[in-house]
């Protein structure tokens, strides 16, 4: 079964940067609403499969992409 | 009918940035930002492309530093209450838009000193005088691109070299250049940009921008505006990440679709052709109207100098009576009067009465101009 995690960042513009980059690096993702047990707020949070974890925080480190945290997403 | 009034608002529109506006409000129609579902997701795309191909095309890295606003106005009054306080120097022009001067008499009440630098009379401008008003309390430069009322271009390159040696900004007014020239905010020296998007980069009224160059220091701008962002819900304080820090409020999605496609028509075509083609136009204008008797074109003639606007006057005759025959009798779209820009009329001498002025657009041929010329030639022999 895969096992995802999922990026919050600051910014809806900063998910759209991040989305459109990882999607040509091959990576697994999809848009949600953000989890409501990691952050209150309202906005939009990238999900991945979590062995792709590594290779995302590479990408966005290299496009100095600020993002709030990386979760490991617990099954509900 | 024959449109000439483009400097105003370009028209016609491109159709792709008429189906671009449909397209958005029919298939992502969501609040970009504000929910997690599909339509919402669908719709901050579009912003952001839209966001990244304005960034692309004036050269900037990070796309979000540019800022939508609701028009190039909107744009330099933010940079001008955000970054203006009690006691800054300010220098400008003397033929920059009521955009600018009104902001800035405004904020001349409260304490700002502005001092604005003559150009010469058909507009362009003395260097050594803007250095020698320039100094070491001066915040910012104010400058536009190209005048509104003559088309003149303004040196920019060497305005930013003054203003970096004395500690200052510069904001550039590029209402009248962005999508007709080429514009590269880094190496011109730009720090702040101001530009709308319903003139040459052929969208939609409503929609236009601020580019802050990549080296600019954000937290000495002040928002215009604060409210909701859709990002960092849990605080009542405005939050001071890119871009949100700047555009609180549920955006203007039609409008930045309908910039997107005007834009990517503009570099379909390539900015060097439509610069090529509207300088042989505003060159048949120059050629056809230093033919008519009684006709005073304003500006440095010079097609090489200027973007395309001819501003002129006939002795004896009432700008409003041109205009108005033009229109009336022959269909041709002018704007007459003073273009919101009493100070640059004043420089060129036509004030108060002002100028008849004439703008191609992309979409304007040469034959349009030979038959606007001919309509004139009559309007002014009866």
């Amino acid at each position: 079964m895969t096992q995802y995690g999922v990026v919050l960042f600051y910014t809806t513009s900063s998910v759209m940067q991040a989305e459109k980059l990882l999607k040509t690096e091959g990576c697994s993702i999809k848009l949600v609403p953000t989890p409501r047990q990691f952050s209150s707020d309202c906005g939009i949070a990238l999900r991945f499969d979590w062995d792709c974890r590594e290779k995302i925080k590479l990408v966005l480190d290299d496009a100095k992409i600020e993002f709030d945290a990386v979760y490991f997403l617990d099954k509900q | 009918m024959i449109y000439l009034d483009n400097a105003a608002t370009s028209w016609p529109k491109p159709p792709e940035v008429l189906k671009a506006m449909t397209d958005v409000l029919e298939h992502a129609g969501g609040n970009p930002g504000r929910s997690g579902h599909r339509l919402s997701i669908a719709a901050a795309r579009v912003v952001y492309d839209t966001r990244e191909e304005i960034a692309q095309f004036f050269n900037i890295s990070d796309p979000q530093r540019i800022i939508f606003t609701s028009n190039a106005t909107h744009a330099i009054n933010l940079v001008l209450r955000g970054i203006l306080k009690p006691g800054d120097h300010v220098v400008i022009s003397s033929i920059e838009h009521n955009a600018v001067m009104r902001p800035l008499r405004s904020l001349e009440r409260q304490g700002i000193h502005l001092t604005i630098v003559p150009c010469a009379a058909h507009g362009t401008l003395d260097i050594s005088k803007f250095e020698r008003a320039t100094g070491s309390t001066t915040k910012l430069i104010v400058m536009t691109h190209a005048s509104n009322v003559t088309g003149t271009l303004l040196p920019i390159t060497e305005i930013a070299s003054i203003a970096h040696r004395a500690g200052a900004l510069l904001l550039v007014d590029a209402a009248q250049t962005a999508g007709a020239l080429p514009i590269d905010v880094p190496a011109m020296g730009i720090d702040l940009m101001a530009f709308t998007g319903h003139k040459e980069l052929q969208g939609p009224p409503g929609i236009g921008g601020l580019v802050i160059a990549d080296d600019v220091e954000v937290s000495q701008i002040e928002p215009l505006m604060r409210g909701g962002t859709g990002s960092r819900s849990e605080s009542d304080e405005q939050p001071d990440d890119l871009p949100d820090k700047f555009e609180s409020g549920t955006a203007n999605l039609a409008g930045i679709a309908g910039l997107g496609a005007g834009l990517k028509w503009v570099k379909d075509r390539g900015v060097d052709e439509i610069r090529d083609h509207l300088k042989k136009l505003s060159q048949a204008l120059l050629d056809g109207l230093s033919t008519l008797p009684q006709v005073r074109i304003y500006g440095t003639l010079d097609t090489e100098r200027a973007v395309a606007i001819v501003s002129f006057t006939v002795a004896g005759k009432s700008v409003s009576e041109i205009g108005l025959r033009l229109d009336e009798e022959y269909g041709i779209l002018s704007r007459v009067g003073l273009h919101c820009a009493p100070a640059a009329h004043k420089t060129i001498v036509s004030f108060p009465e002002g100028t008849v002025r004439l703008a191609p657009g992309v979409f304007t041929t040469l034959e349009d101009v030979q038959e606007a010329i001919q309509a004139i030639a009559k309007v002014i022999e009866s």
